[in-house]
């Protein structure tokens, strides 16, 4: 705990009791309660170091940061990561997510099952457990693991795709071997998951992934890097901002808000805040950008807080990212030692600077709000809005927040001017988007297609219907999009031709079903997703979901109350509600994707 | 507060205070400025509002009734219990009417079928998996919109797992039962009972206990989702935990989760009967503050305290002296025929 806080400078904050010095008198004043903030790095500490949560080390933490044990427990229980129970110091986390069920997710976990024991009991004599995890964001991977190992040399390990044997022999051998692993830094570059588009040319934002050494600063400038954030410094903060205006960027985080409105210089942004948290089931573009080209989000960060003038940006990187916080932890340093980042970049006189903080899995967390309150070590529930994050947002002060992708869209408005970048795309959806390919596609991976290519030819530059071959449905948008029939595929991929036909975007998930899958389990397991993955603030998501779940699971066993037309009149007032009544997107989408599919094929 | 202030004359060096001051012109209220007011349209009724005020009280101004549980005029609206929400015209989703600011020009429904869709589901979601036998506010609201929460099946059983629940994990249902939060009593000191089996999760007892009222925060909300709960750190028991027993959160509780253990006593043995009671207010007499308290009397034996929330001194909060420190008024023998001769 000490590594991230620091020595603790009085007996006021846990260390020892000098009483020349602390005598009766608080030395802290106003400072008391202001490093909140790093309550959940110490969370994350604590974890790494002991496997769980202790009393003792909560305690001690509350002590330093001030902040109340009771509030720092509801914090730590939040987190899906966090264990405030004992626990082996070595974890699995297996995906049993709906990207992973087409790829052999549930056969993995049931052979687990028999070689450990039920999920959640401990294995290896004590020194292991397993546990199911939602998506971990290695669909094309998949069946994908993520092992933890808690101690002095902690370490974090992704297995994908992993089978039981290979799973147990690793386990084994991460649960006995005390020297750290080398970080599996490459394997994710080596699996190419970007090479899954045949012809690079096309490549705008995902150019140099799998091209250059994620690794080397050097390889990222001689392929370009840093020539946008030298041009963004000549042209000057007003008229970068008025490019992207131009571009009529929309976020692509998944509510496709017109990024030029957001970044309104009047508002005096303080903080710039890079929304890494890339939880929705079947995504993991931004993954793949972090780890294989890290160096070009830190360039758009830099960008887009030197033109806005914020005087910090928070990078809220998803906690089962370990791979990326190394890759972009490794960035961050080299960039301030070349001067691109820190104090006096490129000796223009100005300033900033980068935090990455992880989360520790909690899917709510990728909404805005929710993911400042989890930086502001507060639980990760979003807040109430209007007002919106521009006007109160990090700290209560005015803040930009954009998504990975987003961002990195900023190296080429820069570049090419915002009135060029619109003549790609269509008129409602400028540029190009990144779609992760995954399910019962021939090659899943990340694809970059500019908008307006329609759904079959997306499919078709996949390499065509894996599985049996025969499409039954494809998943548009994540858990929270919506199903669409093998019929519609001539859909173009924009905001504005999805949404024609009762669906969204959202992150860019395509995630193919072929005619063995039964959409009914899939239904399921998005239910008990939203089940788990809703904060429980307000009334309609925290029950609405629950009540969704069973009305499903009383289909699914035949035992409908009244009818079975009650039943899906009872979904359909459930989503109703939840729709209209909930603080937030993730409680007003939690009924989307079930209400699509059960509007297109009658399931029960 | 502001009035008092305004009546304060300021004493000025050297001139005696006592001198009348010269008649002058009768100052004449000048008409309230439009500018700190906002016109809203709610229901078809133009209503206009003081600045700064929300869409709650500006239906109630208007006199239209808006059912609300997480909200208290003496706690920071949290707006959780989505019950208030109303229909607000170029709003794609309902919003609370609790928390959310009257706007010029602002056109809201208060009574649509949409509104009454969700306030109706959003009663039947707690009343399926919360006990509100002992909430009458509930219960008039369930009247009310027509709410069948039976309709979710009967609840589950209780659990006394709820603590241990781990985000992100939960058993699968198989749908038969409706997943409820019933659990068993914690009376783990003498002075009031946690009955989290009635908590709607509103808020207000983490509020009172917080930054709205006692600054001790012994509580907070733990856990994720469904399995969010009110909990001390690592559920410790009360006396383990920073309550000071002030019973704030007693007194915000709207469904009887958190009661007086003379309370709670007498309603399992049955004697509970508020229409035998008697209100009584009074001064608290322990310190100088001059708290308002109100006695709750019945059989001529104080059963539970509270105070006013519209009283000025306390907002409805007491201390543990002047919440629990009563049962000296009841004892009627004198120290030797108790024999206790000390």
């Amino acid at each position: 705990m000490d590594s991230v806080l620091g020595v603790p400078h009085s007996g006021w904050r846990g260390g020892p009791r000098r009483p020349d010095r602390d005598g009766h008198s608080a030395v802290d004043g106003h400072g008391r309660g202001a490093e909140r903030h790093q309550l959940l790095p110490v969370l994350h500490a604590i974890q790494s170091r002991l496997g769980w949560i202790t009393p003792g080390a909560l305690n001690y933490a509350c002590r330093r940061l001030d902040v109340p044990p009771a509030e720092a427990y509801g914090v730590a229980t939040f987190y899906g990561l966090f264990s405030v129970s004992p626990r082996p110091p070595c974890v699995l986390h297996v995906c049993d997510d709906i990207g992973c069920m087409t790829r052999g997710g549930e056969e993995l976990c049931r052979q687990l099952e028999n070689q450990l024991g039920p999920a959640g009991s401990t294995c290896l004599e004590g020194k292991a457990t397993w546990l199911r995890s939602p998506c971990l964001g290695l669909c094309e991977r998949a069946p994908a693991a993520l092992m933890s190992r808690a101690g002095e040399t902690h370490a974090e390990k992704v297995t994908a795709p992993a089978s039981s044997s290979s799973l147990t022999s690793t386990l084994e051998l991460f649960a006995i071997d005390t020297v750290e692993d080398p970080p599996d830094r490459f394997e994710a570059s080596s699996s190419a998951p970007q090479a899954a588009q045949s012809d690079h040319s096309q490549l705008k934002l995902l150019r140099r992934v799998g091209q250059i050494d994620p690794a080397s600063i050097d390889d990222y400038r001689a392929h370009g890097g840093y020539d946008a954030l030298r041009r963004a410094l000549d042209l000057g903060g007003a008229c970068v901002v008025r490019e992207v205006a131009n571009s009529r960027l929309v976020g692509r985080g998944g509510a496709a808000f017109p990024t030029g409105r957001k970044w309104d210089p009047a508002n005096k942004p303080r903080y710039l805040v890079c929304n890494a948290d890339e939880s929705e089931p079947g995504t993991f573009k931004d993954r793949v950008v972090m780890e294989a080209d890290p160096y070009s989000l830190i360039e758009a960060m830099t960008i887009a807080g030197t033109a806005l003038g914020c005087e910090r940006g928070y990078l809220y990187l998803r906690g089962e990212y370990p791979l990326a916080g190394q890759m972009l932890a490794h960035a961050i340093t080299h960039a301030r030692e070349r001067g691109y980042l820190g104090g006096n970049i490129l000796g223009r006189g100005v300033d900033f600077d980068i935090e990455i903080r992880r989360g520790a899995g909690a899917y709510i967390c990728g909404e805005e709000t929710a993911l400042f309150n989890s930086i502001e070590g507060l639980r990760g529930e979003p807040r109430s809005k209007p007002p919106f994050p521009t006007q109160v947002g990090l700290f209560g002060k005015p803040t930009v927040i954009n998504n990975v992708e987003t961002l990195i869209n900023l190296l080429l408005i820069v570049q090419e001017g915002g009135e060029r970048y619109t003549a790609t795309g269509t008129e409602g959806s400028t540029g190009t988007k990144l779609f992760c390919l995954s399910g019962h596609i021939a090659r899943p991976g990340v694809y970059e297609v500019p908008f307006g290519t329609t759904l079959r030819k997306l499919i078709e530059m996949g390499a065509g219907v894996a599985g049996s071959g025969r499409l039954k449905a494809v998943l548009v948008g994540g858990a929270a999009g919506a199903f669409l029939t093998p019929n519609e595929l001539d859909t173009p991929l924009t905001f504005e031709g999805t949404r024609a036909v009762g669906a969204s975007l959202g992150s860019g998930v395509v995630m193919l079903f072929d005619d063995t899958v039964d959409l009914r389990k899939i239904l399921y397991r998005i239910a008990a997703f939203f089940r788990d993955e809703s904060c429980g603030q307000c009334v309609p998501c925290r029950l609405g979901t629950v009540r969704q779940e069973e009305s499903l699971q009383r289909l699914h066993h035949g035992r409908p109350f009244g009818s079975v037309d009650n039943e899906l009149n009872v979904l359909k007032e459930v989503g109703q509600v939840m729709r209209d009544a909930s603080i937030c997107g993730l409680g007003q989408t939690a009924s989307s994707a079930v209400e699509s599919a059960l509007r297109r094929w009658r399931l029960f | 507060m502001g009035q008092e202030k305004d009546n304060v004359s300021i004493p000025v060096q050297g001139v005696n205070l006592l001198v009348p001051i010269a008649k002058g012109p009768v100052p004449t209220v000048p008409p309230p400025s439009p500018r700190g007011c906002v016109r809203v349209t709610i229901d078809g009724r133009e209503i206009v509002v003081p600045e700064g005020a929300t869409l709650l009280e500006a239906a109630r101004a208007a006199g239209i009734d808006t059912p609300t549980l997480c909200y208290l005029e003496s706690l920071t609206p949290v707006n959780v219990c989505r019950v208030c929400v109303v229909e607000l015209e170029g709003s794609r989703t309902l919003v609370p009417a609790c928390s959310r600011k009257a706007e010029n020009g602002m056109v809201v429904k208060t009574n649509s079928e949409r509104v009454r869709l969700s306030r109706r589901l959003i009663l039947e979601f707690l009343a399926s998996s919360v006990d509100v036998s002992t909430s009458p506010q509930i219960q008039s609201y369930l009247e009310r919109y027509d709410a069948r929460p039976k309709r979710f099946g009967t609840p589950q059983p209780p659990s006394a797992e709820r603590d241990a629940a781990r985000a992100g994990v939960h058993v699968p249902p198989d749908g038969s039962q409706a997943a409820a939060v019933a659990q068993p009593v914690k009376a783990d000191n003498e002075l009031y009972v946690r009955d989290y089996g009635k908590c709607i999760l509103c808020y207000k007892c983490v509020e009172a206990c917080g930054p709205d009222a006692q600054n001790t925060f012994a509580i907070a909300v733990a856990g994720r989702g469904f399995d969010a709960r009110i909990s001390t750190e690592y559920a410790v028991p009360l006396p383990e935990s920073a309550c000071v027993y002030c019973g704030n959160c007693i007194g915000v509780c709207p469904t009887g989760a958190l009661m007086f253990v003379s309370e709670h006593d007498m309603r399992k043995a049955g004697t509970w009967d508020e229409s035998q009671q008697t209100s009584t207010d009074t001064i608290c007499p322990y310190c100088g503050v001059g708290c308002t308290l109100t006695l709750r009397v019945q059989d001529e034996k104080i059963v539970k305290v509270d105070s006013p929330i519209e009283n000025g001194v306390t907002h409805g909060n007491l201390c543990v002296k002047g919440r629990f420190g009563w049962q000296f008024v009841q004892i009627r023998e004198k120290p030797e025929e108790r024999g206790d001769a000390r």
